[in-house]
């Protein structure tokens, strides 16, 4: 054996112990620990409830409670019910009235439960090129930024927001399409970000914006319209369908969102003082 | 817009903050299990390429060699058919967990293995295999003499196939579903982070993956300028 051998065994020796040591130190400092339960129970969402920060107010304390992790995967809504049609959730939090009820209809879900809503708001630059600000109501407000051919980003990801998006251009009798109208792809946040920097306009939920508004110039041009109206609702998903799936815990999660304690949580959920999301539960 | 993120994120960096370190651990824990399982696959598969012959050894080469581009998103897609409880291995329960991440990786990490490990031990002298012959050597004596002769390419192919997993967001985004402490790795709380606006744990994860893909390249060119030139034995 000459030098370079014994130098390059070295190396080899140095580059294993090293990954070892890598492995040892993300095993330690391995954040499992500190959310061990018996019980995981996978939450599909929307990006809005995870994007805005409610997530963080509105789980430790169930989980808490019942001594069960909750791993949330926060998509848009079209994705939070295929992956409960896939039983690879066990309850879906999502808004979307129209696909709630087909996803029930079709037997995937036991029963729809609304316990909040918020509203969707037209956001856009301030200096409000479309005129947006002076329409009548969300749907004028649409035909307007069409008719100027303003940039408009869309979700364009069959989210809840996405599908509200749909319907109002639909009532709009606007056929969105050309370089004007933007189809991104991405949450809730990325998208206000987006607008944001390209100074376009777009359709989002309430409490989503208000989380990002302190860091961004768009505003508000266009809100109170009934048609931008968001209610929220949870399902568990049927174990009928899916025998693996847990009912138990999914259930008890939807009895605590309409608890008066999850209802509070809810209500008392705020960024910078601004509430962004009102329990309705019957 | 960067540029304030960059100092709080080296101050968030210096204080340790515990779910940085969390991010951080799962990263390193997946790609590390990945590398590891990909190694002791691919390692046995590159050496048997390259010293056996056998009828479609040039195709399965090429395979190896065009799967090592492998998009992240189609391995995502693969996996998550294979996973998903309507899937034909869903009665296992895998999908958006831990599990789900490193096999993904794994996929991805073999190619990478199995083409490097044969490129390098198909470089070295051909005479030495002839020679060894020659000398009397057994097969399994040949095999451990060729290996040890290549170790560094071997070595350089996990740690290449470490650095690609590492970086990698498609599988982990995928099949791991971003869940907070526990499927989250550095380069889906990027994505998340950034699409929050929140540039300073984005920034943060980015310097530490910075620091490990730099620690892999310097490992690397480490182990290159080592490789011996034009000696037989």
């Amino acid at each position: 054996m000459n030098r370079p051998n014994l130098r390059t065994s070295l190396a080899i020796a140095a580059s294993a112990a090293l990954l070892l040591s890598l492995l040892i130190v993300s095993v330690i400092a391995g954040g499992r620990g500190e959310r061990d339960a018996d019980i995981r129970l996978t939450l599909a969402t929307t990006t809005s409830t995870e994007n805005s920060g409610l997530l963080d107010a509105l789980l430790p304390a169930f989980e808490q409670e019942h001594n069960v992790v909750v791993d949330a995967i926060a998509v848009g809504t079209g994705q939070a019910l295929e992956i409960g049609r896939t039983g690879d959730a066990d309850v879906v939090m999502v808004h979307a009235p129209v696909l709630e009820e087909e996803f029930v209809a079709e037997g995937y879900g036991v029963e729809r439960v609304y316990f909040m809503y918020n509203d969707f708001v037209v956001i856009g630059p301030p200096a409000d090129p479309a005129g947006v600000r002076a329409a009548d109501g969300a749907v004028d407000a649409f035909r307007r930024i069409a008719g100027s051919e303003s940039v408009f980003i869309s979700r364009g990801d069959n989210s809840g927001t996405h599908i509200k998006e749909l319907m109002i251009w639909r009532e709009a009798g606007v056929r969105a399409e050309g370089d004007w109208y933007r189809e991104v792809g991405q949450g809730m946040g990325g998208v206000i970000t987006l607008a944001n920097d390209q100074e376009a306009y777009t359709l989002s939920d309430r409490g989503t914006f208000l989380s990002y508004v302190a860091a961004i110039d768009a505003t508000i041009v266009n809100e109170g319209d009934d048609i931008l109206f968001n209610p929220y609702g949870a399902i568990a998903v049927n174990p009928e369908r899916h025998p693996h799936t847990k009912i138990e815990p999914a259930e008890a999660f939807i009895d605590y969102l309409v608890s008066d304690e999850g209802q509070q949580r809810i209500a008392g959920y705020t960024v910078n003082g601004e509430q962004l999301f009102f329990p309705n539960a019957q | 817009m960067l540029l304030p993120s960059f100092g709080e994120a080296l101050g968030l960096l210096a204080s340790g903050d515990r779910e940085l370190l969390a991010i951080t651990a799962n990263s390193l824990n997946f790609a590390i299990c990945s590398t590891v399982i990909a190694a002791l696959i691919g390692i046995p598969l590159g050496i048997v390429t390259t010293l056996r012959e056998f009828p479609g050894k040039r195709v399965v080469i090429s395979v190896s060699y065009t799967l090592m581009g492998l998009p992240t998103v189609v391995v995502g897609l693969l996996v998550f058919s294979l996973l998903s409880r309507s899937g034909p291995l869903g009665g296992f329960g895998l999908m958006f967990s831990p599990a789900a991440v490193i096999i993904g990786q794994a996929i991805l990490a073999l190619p990478i293995v199995v083409s490097l490990v044969y490129g390098g031990l198909a470089r070295l002298d051909p005479e030495l295999y002839e020679t060894l012959i020659t000398l009397g050597a057994s097969r399994l004596q040949r095999t451990v003499k060729i290996v040890r002769e290549a170790r560094i390419s071997v070595a350089a192919a996990v740690l290449t196939a470490f650095g690609r997993v590492v970086g990698e967001v498609g599988a982990a985004m995928m099949l791991g579903g971003n869940i907070r402490w526990y499927t989250r790795t550095i380069t889906t709380a990027i994505a998340l982070e950034t699409a929050k606006g929140a540039f300073t744990l984005s920034v943060a994860l980015g310097i530490v993956l910075m620091v490990v893909a730099f620690g892999v390249n310097f490992g690397l060119n480490y182990l290159v300028k080592l490789r011996p030139r034009g000696r037989i034995l």
